[in-house]
This record gives structure tokens, sequence and C-alpha cells, in this order.
């Protein structure tokens, strides 16, 4: 197991340094640069004196390689830099917006997960009925609904409610505070994005919990089970719905690693200081050691969540465990 | 000949429109603002090195300058009031010397005393920066030969010719003066720090969220700051601002709302909101490649001018975009800026459209160019941008001419034009304190402003700016910017300046003290802001 658990780790090395080469590249074949937005984006007057301080002050007018090579040992010493825009290094601004995206992230999962496995495995055993039906409906609108489109219409919903119950409209805080130092603040401000993100996440879940149950519920073992006169009850605890498990739980792994950085336009409705909007800032602004770090970042979500999936399927599955 | 340009200052302030209460009100003391500031976070904090907004309405609460636009008259194109100075001087030496006396007893949120030096160090900082400092308005001070220090009270800007756009420019709301202790020590350090004199202190800034003040009580104003601190939250997206208002999570914002935001909130708020707006220094220009074909030719470019319609454009766009007043290349509101009937004879400002279409028809099979398609390059920014670049192509379409456009992001567009590669352009013209001899340079060809990318050449126009440049007389001042206007627009065919912009405002009514104008860069410190509840 430890050997395997070490093979998988290694891997992650040459997959990091390839996708380091790739998004240095990429992020250069953009015209224009960084100093550029920084003074010309106002749209007024700048000096050229001023750009050409610019570009030396952050290194771009280095030969390509050189910045290249010098990325590269960085990323060897876990050194990713300052970002370009704000001149303050790119961990300390990574770090700033991780907590938001990792609490929406995970709220967004219990939520996904709360709904999709009970109701996922219930459209399973009453297949064709109503209740089927209706929890296919619930979870085709999961997946057609914009994730950005139902957090504006949420808050807009919770503006009108709140004024037509209140007579003072109110919305969730647009400034982040920590859960430890305000926690009613914190959820009021998380909840809603949680849930807009949760609906979609657990509409896909739902999805593949259901068509993974209904195999395994035509199962040999299931059958035999029954024969052997147990319920149907454990039937579907002990037997089918811990099977049916592994590819849910490589979706919901996945997902889960998107939505460290990937709820780009779900943070901008909600005004989240998250990593998905740094992104985007960070892409804008053509700000290359900050998007170079934050993609970095991303594959290393990527790859460790599907490390602990892995290990998560040999818990689910002896067989794998034990080969 | 001062009387003069005062009252066309005067009532270039009473053109604003700004809807305030009629009757004046005694400042209350306390309460925290909250106001949005419509961007993901600056860049640095050092206001000598930076452009963006972002940054100024982060950081003006913190800082004091030399002089400012008076915040009680800020919609004036020509009221300027000292700040750290203690009275606006008179100039000697023909115009050639300047001389502040500079205010006793102002203390650094550090405790140490500010004097001239300060100041001084803080402006050569500016104009001449040492070597490894950025300053993006260096090339602002062309005039500024020296700055001298003599002793603790007093400063004198020397310069090297007279010229009236050197007040205006002095005004600059970037021009936080740092304390010459700490850049001895680090030059960098206000890139990643705040330390100053203004109104408030720096309390906390949560990276790409939030930044704090708290009052000053050592502030020099006597009574000022009347709030007890602000919180400005970054909020980069229009409809989370919106909500955000609507529900009292923020005041307001001090860039620009749509003309659709504003009906919104009126709308859903009615007396709860208050409404101020004015003209924008900010406009589009329209920037066709003189080295590329057929736009080398003077009688296509005319062309496409002549077949704009800006006075029916303007009714309709003001509407549903944040551009509002017909304009030449000077600030509608300056008493340099053509006024309706100077205009009108310039392609592009016809009242009857129909003959200039025609005329821009004719020119075009003079031209050899029927039937001309192009591209339009232009930034993917809807207000105004997208909008006014839309209306264009439309116009264009009336005479024949078929122009698409090419929408990139802000790196890409810039670039594109520095490098020549593009036919046509809708360019920005941005700008802060109104100072329209120091403004219009931004027309002057690339040879000699490297920012303009029509890449033409006149020496003709250089020349009037030149003569312009240095005439202190403004009415004689005036006549030549008339004729570089129309050097610009009709007899080169160089560039179109668009529709202005407007500034749009609505504000929780229970903010007070606060006017209106005429840059989103200008009247920022926050000082004479009070709540009302």
């Amino acid at each position: 197991m430890y050997q395997y658990i070490l093979k998988r780790v290694l891997l992650t090395i040459p997959t990091l340094l390839g996708a380091a080469a790739l998004v240095f590249l990429l992020m250069r074949l953009i015209p224009g640069d960084i100093c550029l937005v920084r003074l010309g984006g106002g749209g007024g007057s700048f000096d050229p004196k001023a750009l050409a301080a610019c570009h030396a002050e952050i290194g771009v007018d280095r030969p390509v390689i050189v910045q290249f090579l010098e990325f590269i040992w960085g990323i060897v010493r876990f050194d990713f830099g300052t970002s370009m825009w704000s001149g303050k290094p790119v961990t300390t601004e990574i770090v700033a917006r991780l907590p938001i995206s990792l609490e929406i992230a995970l709220l967004a999962t219990a939520v996904a997960i709360s709904i999709a496995i009970p109701l996922g495995t219930i459209s399973a055993l009453k297949q064709n009925t109503w209740i089927d039906v209706a929890v296919r409906i619930f979870a085709i609108g999961g997946i057609a609904t914009p994730s950005f489109w139902l957090g504006i219409v949420s808050i807009l919903l919770v503006l009108d409610v709140s004024n037509a119950i209140t007579g003072t409209p109110w919305m969730p805080p647009i400034d982040y505070v920590p859960i430890w130092k305000d926690p009613i603040r914190n959820l009021s401000m998380a909840v809603l994005p949680a849930i807009t993100v949760g609906y979609r996440y657990a509409a896909v879940s739902m999805r593949m919990t259901r068509s993974a149950m209904l195999e395994v519920m035509r199962e040999d073992y299931v059958r035999t089970a029954r024969a052997k006169g147990l319920t149907n009850k454990l039937i579907v605890n002990r037997h089918a719905l811990k099977n049916a498990l592994l590819p849910v739980v490589t979706l919901l792994g996945i997902e889960f690693a998107f939505l460290i950085g990937g709820l780009v336009v779900t943070e901008q409705v909600f005004n989240l200081n998250g990593v998905g909007r740094l992104f985007v800032q960070a892409v804008q602004n053509q700000d290359y050691t900050l998007t170079q770090a934050l993609v970095m970042l991303t594959v290393a979500v990527f790859v460790f969540t599907n490390l602990i999936v892995d290990l998560l399927y040999g818990w689910l599955d002896p067989r794998i465990r034990f080969s | 000949m001062r009387t003069w340009f005062l009252k066309a200052g005067l009532s270039a302030a009473l053109a604003a429109c700004v809807v305030l209460p009629a009757t004046a009100q005694t400042p209350k003391r306390g309460g925290t603002l909250t106001y949005m500031i419509p961007a993901d976070g600056g860049p640095s904090l050092d206001g000598h090195k930076e452009t963006t907004y972002a940054v100024l309405h982060a950081t003006a609460p913190f800082y004091s300058t030399l002089i400012r636009v008076n915040p009680e008259n800020p919609s004036s194109t020509t009221d300027f009031i000292c700040d750290l100075c203690t009275e606006m001087p008179v100039p000697t030496d023909g115009g050639l010397t300047i001389t502040f006396k500079i205010r006793q007893g102002v203390k650094f949120h550090d405790g140490t005393p500010l004097d001239a030096h300060d100041v001084a160090v803080s402006w050569r900082r500016i104009v001449f920066p040492p070597l490894g400092v950025s300053s993006a308005r260096e090339a602002a001070y062309p005039m500024v030969d020296k700055i001298e220090d003599p002793d603790e009270t007093t400063v004198i800007f020397k310069l090297k010719f007279a010229t009236l756009s050197f007040m205006p420019a002095l005004a600059d709301p970037w021009a936080y003066i740092y304390s010459r202790r700490i850049l001895e020590k680090d030059q960098h350090f206000h890139e990643r720090n705040i330390m100053g004199s203004g109104p408030f202190k720096f309390e906390a800034l949560e990276i790409g969220q939030s930044i704090r003040g708290v009052r000053n009580p050592d502030y020099y104003y006597p009574g000022q700051p009347y709030l007890d601190g602000f919180n400005a939250i970054f909020a980069p997206k229009q409809q989370t601002r919106v909500d955000a208002i609507r529900a009292d999570r923020a005041a307001l914002e001090f860039r620009g709302q749509s003309p659709s935001a504003r009906d919104q909130l009126v709308k859903e708020l009615g007396d709860k909101i208050t409404v101020q707006e004015s003209d924008w220094n900010c406009g589009n220009v329209f920037t066709p490649n003189h080295k590329r074909k057929p736009f080398d030719d003077v009688r296509v470019r005319k062309a496409l001018f002549m077949a704009v319609d800006q006075w029916r454009g303007a009714e309709a766009l003001r509407k549903i975009a944040i551009v509002r007043t017909v304009g030449g290349i000077v600030f509608p509101g300056s008493p340099f800026a053509a006024t309706t009937d100077e205009l009108t004879g310039f392609p592009g400002f016809s009242t009857d459209i129909e003959k200039s279409r025609a005329e821009a028809r004719r020119l075009l099979k003079e031209a050899g160019a029927e039937g001309l398609s192009v591209e339009m390059l232009n930034r993917n920014v809807d207000q105004p941008y997208i909008i006014v670049g839309t209306w264009l192509v439309d116009e264009f379409r009336k005479i024949g001419v078929t122009v698409t456009q090419k929408i990139v992001p802000t790196g890409p567009w810039l670039d594109a034009m520095r490098t020549g590669d593009f036919t046509l352009a809708m360019e920005a013209n941005c700008q802060m304190v109104v100072n329209p001899i120091a403004d219009s340079g931004r027309y002057l060809p690339h040879e000699i402003y490297k920012e303009n990318f029509a890449f033409h050449d006149d020496p003709v126009q250089v020349e009037i700016y030149n003569k312009m440049v240095r005439e202190t007389d403004p009415a004689k001042a005036r006549v030549l910017m008339r004729a570089y206007e129309r050097q610009i627009i009709e007899v080169g065919a160089h560039q179109l300046p668009t529709l202005w912009f407007y500034r749009i405002l609505p504000i929780r009514s229970y903010v007070k003290g606060w006017k209106i104008s005429t840059s989103h860069y200008l009247n920022q410190n926050l000082a004479n802001i009070w709540l009302d509840r």
C-alpha cells in the first residue's frame, strides 16, 4: 500500500512540471503584458519610460528562456515568486483567498452528498415510479441551470422576500469574515453560494448514484442476498450502496477539485474573494507568476484529490486493496 | 481676462447636474462609511507608481497633497485650493517661479512632523524619479526645471517655460506626500505600506477584499474628518454593487453606475437614494490607422467621421450607456471647450446629417473606397466601449462602409494599438483634473506622444500645440485650441472624439457632504463626508 502511495506521489512530479511548462508558454502567447494593463488599463496617459521601468522591475524584459529556467528553479525550491500585479508573494495572494474557496467547496460537497446519495438511491429503488420521475426532473433541472444564474436569482429572491416581509431588503454580506471570528456572518455569506453550487453538483452526482445503483441491484450477489432472505434495507445498505458508490466517489472527487479555483462566476456573483476570482484577475491582468502558481495549485489539487479517491477505492472495494 | 476665465469656470460647475439638498446642514460626527471599489483589488499601494482608480479609491483618504480640486466645488474645472500649502501662490518671474508656503504643525500618522522637505522630496520623486523608481506621471511635468525647498516652510517650483497647464497638473490627486525619512530608507516602502498625513489612518487591508481606515485625530482641518472610519470593499461586478446599495451593505461606489442601475435603485429605494451626476473627463476616441490603406487618404478618414451623427447618437445612447455630451477634444465643462456652434462645422458634428452623409459617400467614391469593409479593434468593456462601438458600426453602415468589431481584453487591445496591428480602433481618453492643454496633448502625433495610435504626421498640428502650451493668456490659448482641434478633426481628420462619458452615482441619502466631480479620480479623501443617521 505504501509503495502504491509513493508511486502515485512521485508520478505527480512530471505532471506538475509538464503543466508548468505548458502554462508558462501559453501565457506568453497572449499579446500584451501586465505593464500595459497596469499603466494603460484606466484609459489615461502614461509615460513610455514608466512602461520600460515596469518591464525592468518585474523582469519581463529578460530573454524568455531565462525567465523559464528561473520559474522552473523556483518550482523545484517551492518558491513561486511574487505577483507581478501586486508585488506580494503569490503564496500570500493565494492563502488569502483559499479559506473562502475551501469553505464553499466543502459546504457545496456536503449539500451535494446529502441530496445526491439518498435521492439517487431512492430513485433507483423506485425506478419508473412518480418518485423516480420527480427526482430525475429535479436532477435535470440542476444540470441545466447555470450556477451563476441561480446565484443571481437567489440573491434577488432574498432581497425581494426580505423586503416584502420586513420592509427592508436584505442580502448576504459582501465581505468575508472567517468562521472562527463571526460564525453567523460567515455562514450567512457562504450558505447561498454553497446551495447554488451544491445543487448542480448534487444533480450530477444524483444521476450517477441512480445509474450505479440500478446496475448493482441487478448483480448476482444482490440476487443471492435476496435468496438468503435478507431484508431490502440490509441489502441496499450493506451490499449495494457501498459498491454503487465507487463511480460516485470518483465524480465527487473531480467535482471537489474543480470547485477549488473553478467557481469563477459564482465567486463574482456573490462577491467572494476566492481563488476562482483571483484566477480570472490574474489572467486578465496577464500576471504570469500568479497565473502559473494558480495553475500549479489547481493541478496539485486535482492530483491530490485523485490520489485520495484511489485510496478510497481500496477502502470501498477490498479487491482493489488486496491486488 | 481672469474674470472671464472664472465666470466660465463657474458656469461649467453649474452645468454639472448635481442633485443635492437645497439647504446646508450641520455635519454630524461619527459612523463608518462603507463604500465599494468596482475592481478586483489594486496592484501596489504607491500612488506615484499606479494609475488605476482601484488604488486611488483605496488609498487617497490616507494621504495629503499639495493642492487639490476644491471639495466644495469639485465640478469646477478651474477651482483649486490648498491642501498642505497655506495659500494659492501667484506666479512670479514671468510665470516661471511658483512659491508655496507649507502649513506648520502637520504630522504624519506615525507622529513625525511634515514639512516642506517632505513635500519637495515627494514631488521630486514624481517629476524626477530616482533610478529604480517608477513614476507613472513623470511625463506630465515637462515644464518643471527644478523643485527647491530652501527651508521648512517653503517649496519652490522653477519652470522651464510658463504655461497654463502647470497649476491643474499640480492638483494631481495621485501626488501623495510621503515622509522623506521613510523614502530615504526605502523608496519602495509605499508600494506595500500606507503611511501618510491624510484624514484617515490605516487600519487594515484584507488582500483583494477590503481596506479600512480610522479617523486621524491630528488632521489639520479642524473638526474633520467627520467619520469615525471607513470600510472600502472591492466589488467588481455591477449587479453586486447595485444589490449591495439596495440592501445597504454599502452606501455607494465612487466610479459610476449605468443609467439602468440608477433607474433601478431610484425605483426601489425612492428617497433613500440620492443621485449625483456629472459630465466625466473620459471619452472614446475613434482612431483610423494612417499607416493602413485606404486610411492613409484623408478623404476616407473624413468620410467615416462625416457618417457619424453625434447629436442624435447622444440622445439615444444616454438612455443605455454612460455617455451623454457631445464635445470636441476638450472636456465640455471647460472654458477651453468648443461651443456647439464651433463644433458643428467639423466632420462628425454636423447637424444636417443627410447632407453630411451624402458628402461622405462622394468622398469615398472620389477616393475609390466605395463598399469598404474593415475591422475595428475594441476593448471587451461593455460600458461604454462596446455600446459606442456598436453604434459607430451602424453609423458607418449608412454610408455603405461595413465595419466589424474585434473585441479583445485590455492587454491584447493595448498591444494591438501599440504595434499598429489594427485598421480602426476605439481608443480611450480618460483624464483626471481637467487640464485642457495637457489633456489634449494625447492627440499629438505618435512621434511626439507615444500613446497616440493614429500613427499620423502633422507638423502644423505640432506647431500649434507648441505655441498653445507656452501661451499664458487664456483667451489666446483658447483661440489656439480651436485651431489645434480643427487640425485634428477637420483638416487632418486624424481622430474623432466621440461622446463624453457621464458619471452617475446613486448614493444612500444618509451620506452627506460629498459632491461629485468631473473625474472618479478626484475628491476622494473623504474628509468632508458625514452620515445623517
